[in-house]
């Protein structure tokens, strides 16, 4: 309503004002924004339109119903899916995305263990940790990502040893070149319900935190909930486990002519990519880590040890939710990194989005604009889930205005 | 015994002074402490003797003979070749033997001063921004530096208008595509990243929407994406008559990327500076133009330095990339070099050699942003 009355208002001024009026130069700003952007895009689609048919490329998405055609380097994502080369592009599509998110979630945990791990080494009194922390961070992230997957790839390649010189642990595992062989777990009948009091463990671990918190709210009396949560969260799902009868086996990896047989093979791409990914991410963690710890003002430390706090209340209480407020942000960020690293996997063949669909089925069916934009939206899905995650986090933790 | 003789001063305990006090307040100051240490102890004794043994000791050296600067180096016998260069150590050979290539690519040989020429005009520029800083004409002479710069560069590289040979785009490589791919996607970037910022805090609602899809998309895919959208699709969207060269294609993709990251950068800067600088502006009657170009750039570019060094260096570590769209950079020649016949399955020596190459720059890049932000900090504190 607003701008239709400035409209309105434009109608009764002379050329003269209307040249310096800046409701007038607004408008023709933008309308000649659309103008530029919309005739652009109509050069480029009349420009498409007119290279397809001259080329003679198919458009529109009847190849994701098409046979694939080639195997796709065995893995979870084919496991699930369960891949043949009778697959169709669609099915290639699915397993790329299930081994994007697989190589993404190992490697943020491992990212984050790391992480943790370095940026508060980093800040250890003891100098040599120090010295040791700090020299990792400036190393691995001063090393291009790509370099350190080709790096990780090689190693794997050439120094360990061929199949029949595996180097085995307890013969329950094994590695040579062709990766890592463990354990594979086989549920059996009943297995579900260890799960079942898995989840019930869980709610019943935060309902207990949830009673004690109610109850020093209004006692204040406090009471250590560790022992609680563990004994309903861990210790409830073996006891079901052992009462069910065990209902899971191994199959465990034996040593044949050639090469390792059965087992869960863990293939040396997967090993590689997500050690370089966990590697270089853990830089940026530990950075984020240590600078949050580190934003925590000396007198909070202070202020909690004068109101009587033990030390690890202190770190509990007061200087670690502080401390995650500054470091939570760009860690979640690092996350998205790197999950969008892990599409370097191309360079390596670890079959995920950008090197299985992206690659592979662009060379076979050769319709890079469908194929591209499918992967670039699972990439903007991704990333629009984690700013969301985000918003959510800085909502929850901004500090409480009165 | 007279009360006043001095008695003679005592040192004090051993344990309280020098090395020893600074092991014990530093190393084992508590029982955990002096695990940490041991265990830290441990993981260097597992892991630098093997590494330097590799990389040094039981490496070989044997280039032949090597001519430096007129004085002839005798290096081992004669230049090993990958068979008698031993498989469980370092064959550095194998670099030197590929030095040029690592650094020029397919450049032809006959034609390496002008790649040269660059590299000692971009050392001079940087000179040259230091020793204008107090002439009375400073930002003209930029200016001049800056435009002249780029043209001279790109005729003494890829020679034309009648002045030099030419020489083809795809006989670029090494380490000089990888400088060039970032240099430019750096440089093309930065206006662009400027105006997006502008963009997104401009108060006209198509403007704005327009730069935040821009910068939002493209912040959200990674850039392997874009590379392989304008290698396989950018032709399709210009007219059939317009042939595209790898390597634009490739910088095409590099800066509309940089583009959306500087733009964040910047507005990081537009948002740092305060309400009452624009308010002043306004009030002294500034058009947008005088008062973004007078009053808000100046201080906002100087406050985003350090971030656009940081970012800068993101994307000199993104540029290996490229290897993935068959370009031949660095990590791309190396790579190629080990996979080649007479150096088969050197890989390892290719890929510390670049680690060590990129890792230096890199490093010194990051330790010039961090002194950047020491010093914009305390100058914001004053």
């Amino acid at each position: 309503m607003k701008s239709l009355n400035k409209l309105s208002s434009l109608k009764n001024l002379s050329l003269k004002e209307l040249i310096y009026s800046n409701e007038a130069r607004a408008l023709f700003i933008q309308v000649s924004t659309v103008l530029i952007i919309v005739s652009l895009f109509y050069v480029m689609i009349q420009n498409l339109n007119e290279n397809i048919e001259a080329r003679g490329i198919v458009s529109g998405f009847t190849f994701l119903d098409g046979r694939s055609g080639f195997d796709i380097l065995p893995f979870l994502g084919s496991y699930i899916v369960k891949f043949s080369p009778n697959s169709t592009n669609l099915e290639v599509f699915y397993v790329a995305i299930i081994n994007t998110f697989v190589c993404a979630g190992v490697g943020i945990i491992l990212s984050t263990i790391l992480g943790l791990l370095i940026g508060i080494a980093r800040l250890s009194t003891n100098y040599l940790i120090s010295r040791l922390a700090n020299a990792y961070i400036e190393l691995f992230r001063n090393i291009p990502i790509l370099l350190q997957i080709l790096f990780w790839y090689n190693i794997f390649l050439n120094a360990l040893p061929h199949p029949k010189k595996s180097i085995s642990f307890l013969d329950l595992m094994f590695v040579n070149n062709r990766g890592f062989y463990l354990p594979n777990p086989i549920p059996e009948e009943g297995f579900v319900w260890v799960f079942v009091t898995f989840a019930i463990g869980i709610a019943a671990a935060i309902y207990t935190k949830r009673y004690f918190k109610r109850k020093q709210d209004e006692t204040g009396q406090q009471t250590n909930t560790i022992g609680y949560s563990l004994g309903l969260i861990i210790v409830l799902p073996i006891v079901v486990f052992f009462l069910l009868g065990k209902p899971l086996q191994f199959d465990y990896a034996i040593l044949g002519k050639f090469n390792l047989k059965g087992g869960l093979a863990v293939v040396p791409e997967f090993v590689a990519l997500t050690l370089a990914l966990s590697v270089y991410t853990a830089t940026y963690i530990a950075e984020a880590i240590r600078s949050g710890i580190e934003a925590v003002d000396k007198g909070q430390k202070e202020a909690a040890a004068a109101i009587g706090l033990t030390p690890t209340q202190s770190l509990k209480l007061v200087v670690l939710p502080q401390a995650l407020r500054v470091a939570i942000p760009p860690t979640i960020n690092q996350y998205l990194n790197l999950t969008k690293n892990s599409s370097l996997a191309a360079a390596i063949g670890y079959p995920e989005l950008m090197s299985a669909f992206g690659g592979t089925v662009l060379n076979q069916v050769g319709q890079a604009i469908e194929i591209l934009t499918m992967v670039m939206l699972v990439y903007l899905v991704i990333s629009l889930a984690i700013s969301i995650l985000l918003n959510y986090v800085n909502k929850k933790m901004a500090i409480q205005g009165r | 015994m007279p009360i006043n003789e001095l008695q003679a001063t005592r040192n004090p305990p051993k344990s309280q002074i020098g090395a020893l006090l600074w092991i014990k307040e530093n190393l084992f100051s508590t029982w955990m402490n002096g695990a940490l240490t041991a265990l830290s102890l441990y993981l260097l004794y597992i892991s630098v003797p093997p590494l330097l043994n590799w990389l040094l000791i039981s490496a070989n050296f044997n280039f032949g003979t090597v001519n430096i600067f007129g004085f002839s180096l005798q290096f081992g016998e004669e230049m090993a070749t990958n068979s008698n260069c031993g498989r469980n150590a370092a064959c550095w050979p194998f670099i030197y033997e590929k030095f040029d290539m690592f650094i020029y690519g397919f450049y032809p040989r006959e034609e390496l001063w002008r790649p040269n020429t660059v590299f000692a005009l971009t050392a001079l520029l940087f000179v040259a921004v230091r020793l204008t800083n107090n002439l009375k004409h400073k930002n003209r002479i930029l200016v001049g530096l800056l435009i002249s710069y780029p043209v001279v560069s790109y005729i003494l590289l890829l020679g034309g208008f009648g002045i030099l040979p030419t020489v083809e785009t795809y006989k670029l490589g090494g380490l000089m595509l990888t400088l060039i791919i970032a240099a430019v996607g750096i440089i093309i970037s930065f206006p662009i990243g400027i105006l997006l910022a502008l963009g997104r805090q401009s108060e006209l609602s198509t403007v704005r929407f327009f730069s935040v899809m821009y910068i939002e998309f493209i912040r959200a895919v990674p850039l392997i994406t874009i590379l392989f959208m304008a290698s396989n699709v950018l032709p399709l969207f210009f007219d059939a008559g317009v042939t595209m060269d790898k390597l634009v294609r490739a910088l095409i993709a590099i800066t509309l990327f940089q583009a959306a990251y500087m733009a964040e950068v910047v507005r990081g800067g537009l948002q740092a500076i305060p309400k009452g600088q624009y308010e002043a502006a306004d009030a002294i009657g500034l058009s947008y133009y005088q008062k973004n170009i007078l009053i808000v750039l100046p201080q906002a570019l100087k406050i985003s330095i350090p971030n656009i060094v940081g970012s800068s260096i993101s994307l000199f570590k993104d540029t290996t990339l490229v290897l993935i769209i068959g370009l031949m950079d660095f990590l791309a020649v190396v790579t190629g070099a080990a996979a080649d016949k007479e150096w088969l399955g050197r890989h390892l020596e290719g890929y510390v050699f670049v680690a060590m190459v990129l890792w230096v720059m890199l490093y010194t890049m990051s330790r010039y942003s961090k002194k950047l932000e020491l010093r914009f900090n305390t100058e914001n504190k004053n």
